[in-house]
């Protein structure tokens, strides 16, 4: 079985579950609707033998509803074949469903996405930050926070600052322009 | 000879190993040439740390080989890497734990200014919350360039005047 068959065989078992399925350079992703995102997975990894949980993530699509995508990874060593399963976040509920039970290393991908973004994962057995320290009060990889950070305070346990961005942020802006212009030594700051 | 004064007499066995020199002087010699480093290896410029005192570059060379991982025994922190807002009270933690006289080097970019990393995550800088005596610019800095820094240290170390002030203090204090 490869990534196409695998996708077929979703399509076909979980027809009204899933959203849109896109094949770009033969790299399959499918949409998933989130309540059904538990059941899915585990048929991928029970009967489609996806046996390796390569990625948790999530993205920030600020304007858009859902606002948060949870991007799941898959992969079987079985097979040699790759998926990629995306699922929609509101920003009413932030939660995601958790796959802990299916791959154990789920835990901390599930983690790092709840630490930058602040999506939680319903039935995550252990539901903590895991890069910033208990108690940061923000989700540094959210779209409307900025880049230089900000400042935040927990005596005793650590604090933050926001830093000096002079001249920066050096930063690739997507273009077809030359390296100059997409790769300024600096630009203008817009705040 | 004049009347009051005594004849003065060395015994003739040490006359030869008598140095005369100043208390500062000697202090400051001693210090400098036994620098017992706390290795503060935090990111990359650690593994160039460890280089350092490896054979190769040999730091045994300089009298400042002994790296201690206990703060009560060492006497310059080598800050050799990024520190994030998470590590920084820690690091500080360790530094107020070891005794006096103690030094500061912040190694390579990150640790003197944050380096590449302007983010929300690190500090820009141990200067930030550290007394720093040398800066050392690399990213990292090679083996070499933390040698110099050490020696720029002693070099530091020598132009003390820390038994000149004491005195000071303690006589302000007797005023
Ligand atoms: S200065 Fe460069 S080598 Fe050193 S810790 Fe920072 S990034 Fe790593």
């Amino acid at each position: 079985m490869n990534s196409t068959e695998a996708a077929d065989t979703l399509g076909a078992r979980f027809e009204n579950s899933i959203i849109s399925t896109v094949n770009f350079r033969n790299e399959i992703s499918i949409k998933i609707k989130l309540e059904q995102s538990f059941e899915i997975l585990s048929y991928c990894k029970e009967k489609l033998n996806f046996d390796y949980l390569v990625d948790i993530t999530a993205v920030d699509n600020l304007g858009n509803d859902p606002r948060y995508e949870v991007v799941y990874e898959i992969y079987s060593y079985q097979n040699g074949c790759h998926l990629r399963l995306k699922t929609g976040v509101i920003e009413s509920d932030r939660e995601a469903i958790s796959v802990v039970d299916l791959w154990p290393t789920a835990n901390w991908h599930e983690r790092e996405a709840y630490d930058m973004l602040g999506v939680t994962f319903k039935g995550h057995p252990d539901m903590r930050r895991i890069l910033m320290w208990e108690g940061y009060p923000y989700y540094p990889l959210r779209k409307d926070f900025p880049l230089a950070g900000k400042a935040s305070e927990m005596p005793d346990v650590a604090f933050s600052e926001s830093v000096p961005l002079n001249g920066g942020p050096f930063v690739t802006s997507p273009c077809s322009a030359s390296t100059d212009k997409r790769e300024p030594r600096s630009r203008e700051i817009i705040s | 000879m004049p009347k009051n004064t005594a004849p003065v007499a060395y015994d003739s066995k040490i006359e030869g190993n008598v140095t005369f020199t100043k208390l500062d002087a000697a202090i400051n010699w001693m210090r400098s040439n036994s620098l017992w480093p706390m290795p503060m290896g935090l990111a990359c410029c650690g593994i160039e740390l460890m280089a350092t005192g490896a054979s190769r570059f040999d730091i045994s060379r300089f009298g400042m080989e002994v790296m201690r991982f206990s703060p009560r025994q060492s006497d310059v922190m080598i800050v050799a890497g990024t520190v994030t807002y998470k590590m920084a009270l820690a690091v500080k933690r360790i530094y107020d734990q070891m005794v006096e006289p103690k030094w500061v080097i912040a190694m390579g970019a990150c640790a003197s200014s944050g380096g590449m990393y302007r983010s929300y995550a690190v500090l820009q800088g141990i200067d930030q919350l550290l007394p720093v005596d040398v800066y050392i610019s690399g990213c990292p800095p090679r083996p070499e360039a933390l040698l110099e820094g050490l020696m720029k240290l002693q070099n530091k170390i020598e132009t003390e005047q820390s038994f000149v002030e004491q005195k000071k203090a303690l006589l302000s204090k007797i005023k």
